[in-house]
């Protein structure tokens, strides 16, 4: 009966995603045809160049780029597949970065007045100023190039999970705190059987943030590396032949985009089975 | 032998306010007192203090013989606020174990305790619900059990059915009296309710604001056990009005009778 209900209730999310979806596609077909129709260059020139076809970057992703080349998607799997493992260790270093940070200014208001408007300025500063350092400042230490990749997604990682972790850790409710102090409870007690669990959503709302952020990090990333195997690299070589075949740059998007989709599920996914709350409170 | 004895305590916030003033009483064995009196007398920092949640700024607070901190350290009391405060991450018998885990007590120990807890504010088979899924009542009731499952001395509340509606209010009251009659402890009860104030207590404290002093101790004589049908005895309604006259004098505030 449960079962019968959660299943109707996931086709009809699912159905509402494909409806959403056509009418993107449809929104994209019609601004394209009535750009075209009426030669609009505002914003932007509409033509077959600038805006092509949604099918046909799809049906790119089943073509060979060139004669010699294996399938786009294969390719572009492989790339993502690169990107990932970039990501996914940017992530999690940037998590358990931003976590310890977060816990260590939580701690003090001394260190927070001291340290967080640095850790706001280190946001300011362009990754794509700081990411040529980094790889020069590994690669010196015979780092090999993706982990210093990892090390510039996980840069754009921390922040969130930083500022939700001291905002989490002194959500608690007081009269929490004081049932806790009712108990002569110590300060660590506390930090974990309270302060912990009550900052957990913060956390998860931060991880969800990062988990894209990190895919865009690492892309960014690995153009001072030169690293050509990942989706930066595939995001720089098709933007050269854009004039000739917009439609594989749409399509190498296409699957950043899934990629991001998919990190951001697998969080969703261990929020589920972590975080219990009312129903109400999950975000 | 007085379980609570306050003196000479006075409580003055930051900006001047005197919330407390020159305070004293003592609480025996077994007894349930109330503090009664209008928002801003200070009575539920009076709860405070003998919790050692709050410092007073002048006088003492002994609880069971002992200064308020060493009590507190001693888990010489349980705490009921006017909110539940359940933990929402962990289940009905975890939020009731919780004490349980602080002092030590090993999981075997912990799960047979938390099961006498819940037979005995008749939430047996609700273990494993989580908070949220409880009705305000309910989570009351949750609350009430953690806060007797190490068996305390010592009961505080604080306004603990002021969020509930009359009924299910009038029905938890009875229900804490058997609770009260079983373990034998000592109940501090704060409340802005007359009515629960008569219907509960062996002794009525009345309280007026500005600075907040006692204005008059009032036994109450009812017959024990009470029932519904108390609430009904002329002597019951003489109480009443003796406590609702105790709270004019003392200069009143938006009273809930």
């Amino acid at each position: 009966m449960v079962r019968a209900v959660q299943v109707n209730r996931a086709g009809k999310r699912l159905g509402l995603l494909l409806v959403v979806l056509a009418v993107i596609w449809g929104l994209w077909e019609a601004v394209r045809a009535l750009g075209i129709h009426y030669g609009w260059t505002w914003p932007f020139t509409v033509d077959a160049t600038s805006m092509p076809h949604i099918h046909d970057m799809i049906w790119a992703l089943f073509q060979r780029p060139n004669p010699q080349a294996p399938l786009l998607v294969v390719t572009l799997l492989k790339a993502a597949a690169f990107t990932a493992r970039e990501a996914a260790l940017g992530f999690a270093m940037g998590a358990v970065g931003g976590f310890v940070l977060g816990a260590l200014l939580a701690h003090s208001r001394m260190r927070q007045r001291g340290f967080l408007p640095y850790v706001v300025a280190s946001q300011t500063v362009p990754i794509l100023a700081i990411a040529p350092m980094v790889v020069i400042w590994f690669t010196s230490v015979h780092v090999t190039p993706w982990v210093s990749v990892a090390v510039i997604a996980s840069y754009l990682t921390f922040f969130p999970v930083a500022i939700a972790t001291l905002r989490g850790l002194h959500a608690a409710d007081h009269r929490a705190v004081e049932l806790m102090r009712s108990y002569a409870a110590s300060r660590w007690t506390v930090l974990w059987k309270l302060r912990f669990p009550t900052a957990l959503p913060y956390l998860f709302s931060a991880l969800k943030v990062s988990a894209t952020a990190s895919i865009v990090g690492a892309i960014i990333g690995e153009s001072p590396s030169s690293i050509a195997g990942g989706l930066g690299g595939a995001i720089l070589n098709f933007s050269q032949y854009y004039s000739f075949q917009p439609q594989n740059l749409w399509a190498t998007n296409l699957i950043a985009a899934l990629l991001g989709i998919a990190f951001f599920l697998v969080v969703v996914a261990a929020e589920k089975i972590v975080v219990r709350r009312a129903p109400e409170h999950v975000g | 032998m007085s379980v609570v004895e306050i003196s000479g305590v006075t409580k003055e916030f930051k900006g001047g306010t005197v919330a407390l003033q020159e305070i004293d009483l003592e609480i025996e064995q077994g007894e349930f007192v109330s503090l009664i009196g209008p928002s801003g007398c200070g009575k539920s920092t009076l709860l405070r203090i003998i919790g050692d949640l709050v410092e007073p700024t002048k006088g003492a607070a002994v609880v069971n013989g002992k200064p308020a901190r060493q009590a507190r350290r001693d888990h010489d009391y349980g705490i009921v606020f006017q909110d539940a405060v359940l933990y929402d991450w962990r289940t009905v018998a975890k939020n009731v174990a919780l004490p349980l885990e602080l002092a030590g007590w090993d999981r075997e120990r912990r799960s047979k305790r938390v099961e006498e807890m819940l037979d005995l504010v008749e939430l047996r088979g609700f273990g494993d619900h989580h908070p949220w899924q409880l009705s305000g009542g309910m989570q009351q009731r949750v609350a009430i059990a953690r806060a007797l499952s190490f068996d305390p001395p010592l009961l505080l509340m604080d306004e603990p059915f002021g969020a509930l509606d009359e009924m299910t209010r009038e029905r938890l009251n009875g229900e804490l009296l058997g609770i009260w009659e079983a373990s034998r402890s000592t109940v501090v009860f704060v409340t802005h309710s007359i009515a629960e104030a008569v219907f509960l207590s062996t002794r009525v404290v009345v309280m007026s604001p500005r600075p907040g002093r006692i204005s008059k101790m009032i036994p109450v004589d009812l017959p024990q056990p009470r029932t519904t049908a108390t609430r009904e005895e002329p002597r019951f309604f003489e109480l009443a009005t003796e406590v609702r006259e105790a709270l004019h004098l003392g200069g009143h505030v938006e009273l809930k009778v």
